[in-house]
């Protein structure tokens, strides 16, 4: 057979552009060593699946449009399994369909990144009102990682180290972008690509009698294998045991569970990424994720001027929760301010770490608009008095 | 004396047997005319992905030394979707349910007919949800009594090979549990085909279809109903809509050959 290949373009684009965020997550995929890619028309992502449609086949990858959601997120399973860093993107409505899909790749321990790109319910208006759904989507016992960017940059560098944890940890891991970011042009360095920290899945040295593919120490993850060479094993959504036979014992239960769950939440300081600005000596601390970073940055340094000791705790991983770093604050200051872009969903796992530690209140806004930083700012200056 | 070992043995996975299935279930023949048709090519399982979804058909994957994929109701296409994608030379083949392919996975079937995605589709039709109890399926006979038909079924089937035919698949044909020497020889066909090959195979449910429908639970009983109901496609063309009512028709409807799916390229046939 002959296949029209073109494989003519670079697959890392170094250099400085100015560039629309949803083609900087497509660019961080590609420079991740993304090869598969499956999507289904949803605004505001379409500019990845469009842009996926003729990079990715222009550097040796393949581009499918699925019928659905659903669709989708099993061929990028299957592609994973079947040895390709795959991924999908979708936004808010498109990202319900996807949690049945999410939920296997899970349970089998695929590698995978789902982008979604959040919006108001039916309309493109800036939101955070998946965050809770990021994680609680899918039935059953299981974990997810979740970064959220705040920039196009951002949005980049987060999807390269969307690829490297999910091959690291053999899981489904999300970003989550939000209109305001996926739908703005700014400033993007994309770096050498030899300068570009690629992780990719370990695969097993084992011979195809001797490999279990569900083998692993207590909180680890288990090793690949090469599909296609002899390493004939069940990948099911049912309790497996570390042969991967369907097995309904409690204890092969229990065992899996606690595996695929601690596989993250057991390293979780190792996942977790925040960043502090002017935290050395505040006393009111702002928490926030994804684009609310930027106009509570902006709230913050307005209260500085005005004398007020604000800081500011971003969280690029939302799940797993950054634990240790919440407490650290929630320790050093006297009130705790969650911001974000809903009804205050996050703001419960901020506060579940907070209470008897310091005092909590909430900057939260859903009218699908980002925040101001003077509303931010009066929310700190109601806190001070 | 030794007791002699199936020559099919080699091709089940270790420590599987004895199956799940009930007494009597046509997913056993299917297992076994798969094999048959796999040893007569001498095809290399490690070069075969096998995919079930959920239900009693999809279980037959779990008793083959391949690689397979079980577990999630009706998007065994979409997985195949995927695996061809990234490595082609890989056969994949599908066990897939009436209910698991026609009814929760109908879109992404017929989307991969469309598409002429490589894949091979064993489709045992055994005419209502087995697994959860013997619920009215897409391709229930009018009229049928069913857990969730308790008065009669008042929908009418669907010919899942017509749909199959008008989606664009590029392999056709229907057998019966009754017929396997047509059935093997048809796997055959299939496992040489190049591009999206549907065999539905028309099966037996003594447990549930078998006691509710026909009042009657015995296999041999079914087998007889279903021998009885089955004319050929050629017989087929001399009756009117009115005389094939109800009647399952039997014959590989297409084989053909087009370019097949290879994502956002498309690569042409030898």
């Amino acid at each position: 057979m002959s296949l029209h290949k073109n494989t003519k373009q670079k697959r890392v684009l170094t250099g400085v552009h100015f560039m629309l965020g949803n083609y900087a997550v497509v660019e961080g995929a590609l420079a991740a060593g993304c090869d598969f890619f499956a999507g289904y028309p949803i605004t505001p992502a379409n500019e990845i699946s469009e842009r996926m449609a003729s990079r990715l086949p222009a550097v040796g990858g393949k581009f499918v449009q699925g019928e659905d959601e659903l669709c989708s997120i099993y061929a990028v399973t299957g592609a994973s399994l079947a040895g390709a860093k795959a991924m999908t993107a979708t936004a808010s409505a498109g990202f319900n369909y996807m949690q049945e899909g999410i939920g296997y790749a899970s349970a089998i321990e695929a590698p995978c990144v789902i982008v979604n790109v959040q919006r108001c319910r039916g309309e493109n208006y800036a939101s955070q009102a998946d965050i809770m759904q990021m994680k609680w989507g899918a039935s059953g016992d299981y974990e997810i990682i979740c970064l959220a960017p705040s920039s196009v940059q951002e949005l980049f560098d987060y999807t390269v180290l969307a690829f490297n944890l999910s091959e690291e940890y053999r899981n489904p891991v999300i970003v989550m972008s939000e209109t305001t970011i996926a739908l703005m042009r700014e400033r993007l360095e994309i770096p050498l690509a030899k300068d570009i920290e690629i992780i990719n899945r370990k695969y097993t040295s084992l011979k195809p009698k001797d490999y279990k593919p569900f083998k692993a120490s207590e909180f680890g993850v288990p090793d690949f294998a090469p599909m296609g060479k002899g390493y004939n094993n069940i990948f099911s959504l049912n309790p497996h045991n570390e042969e991967g036979n369907i097995n309904w014992d409690p204890i092969v239960f229990d065992k899996l569970y606690k595996r695929i769950t601690g596989k993250i939440t057991e390293n979780r300081d190792k996942i977790c990424r925040t960043e502090s600005f002017y935290m050395d000596d505040a006393n009111i601390a702002l928490i926030a994720y994804g684009s609310e970073v930027r106009p509570a940055l902006d709230s913050v340094i307005m209260a500085r001027e005005s004398g007020i000791k604000a800081g500011l705790l971003k969280l690029a991983t939302v799940w797993p929760v950054p634990e240790t770093q919440i407490l650290e604050v929630a320790k050093q200051v006297e009130t705790v301010i969650s911001v974000e872009m809903n009804i205050g969903k996050y703001a419960t796992e901020i506060e579940r770490l907070c209470g008897g530690l310091c005092n909590t209140a909430r900057a939260t806004k859903n009218l699908g608009l980002i925040h101001l930083p003077e509303e931010i700012y009066q929310v700190i200056k109601e806190v001070c008095k | 004396m030794k007791r002699p070992i199936n020559p099919l043995r080699k091709y089940i996975r270790n420590g599987k047997l004895p199956h799940f299935f009930c007494p009597g279930c046509g997913c056993g023949q299917v297992l076994s005319y798969f094999l048959k048709a796999v040893d007569e090519l001498c095809f290399d399982l490690n070069k075969i992905v096998t995919i079930g979804g959920v239900g009693c058909t999809a279980r037959i994957p779990i008793y083959l030394n391949t690689v397979t994929l079980h577990g999630v109701h009706g998007r065994t296409l979409a997985w195949a979707t995927g695996i061809k994608m990234h490595k082609p030379e890989l056969k994949v083949v599908i066990f897939a349910g009436d209910g698991d392919l026609a009814s929760i996975g109908g879109n992404h079937f017929i989307q991969a007919a469309r598409r002429n995605l490589d894949v091979m589709v064993i489709m045992v039709n055994n005419m209502n949800y087995a697994m959860t109890g013997g619920q009215v399926a897409p391709t229930t006979p009018e009229n049928a009594v069913t857990m969730t038909t308790p008065y009669g079924s008042r929908e009418v089937p669907m010919d899942v090979c017509d749909v199959a035919r008008a989606a664009g698949a590029t392999y056709i044909s229907r057998w019966t549990t009754n017929m396997p020497n047509q059935t093997v020889k048809s796997l055959k066909n299939a496992l040489k085909h190049k591009g999206f090959s549907l065999i539905e195979i028309v099966s037996q449910c003594p447990t549930h279809f078998g006691r509710y429908a026909l009042k009657n639970g015995n296999p041999g009983v079914l087998l007889d109903w279903i021998k009885n109901n089955t004319i050929s496609a050629a017989k087929a063309r001399q009756l009117n809509s009115g005389e094939k009512l109800d009647k399952f028709i039997v014959g590989e409807f297409v084989n053909m050959r087009r370019p097949v799916y290879a994502g956002s390229t498309v690569y042409e046939l030898e």
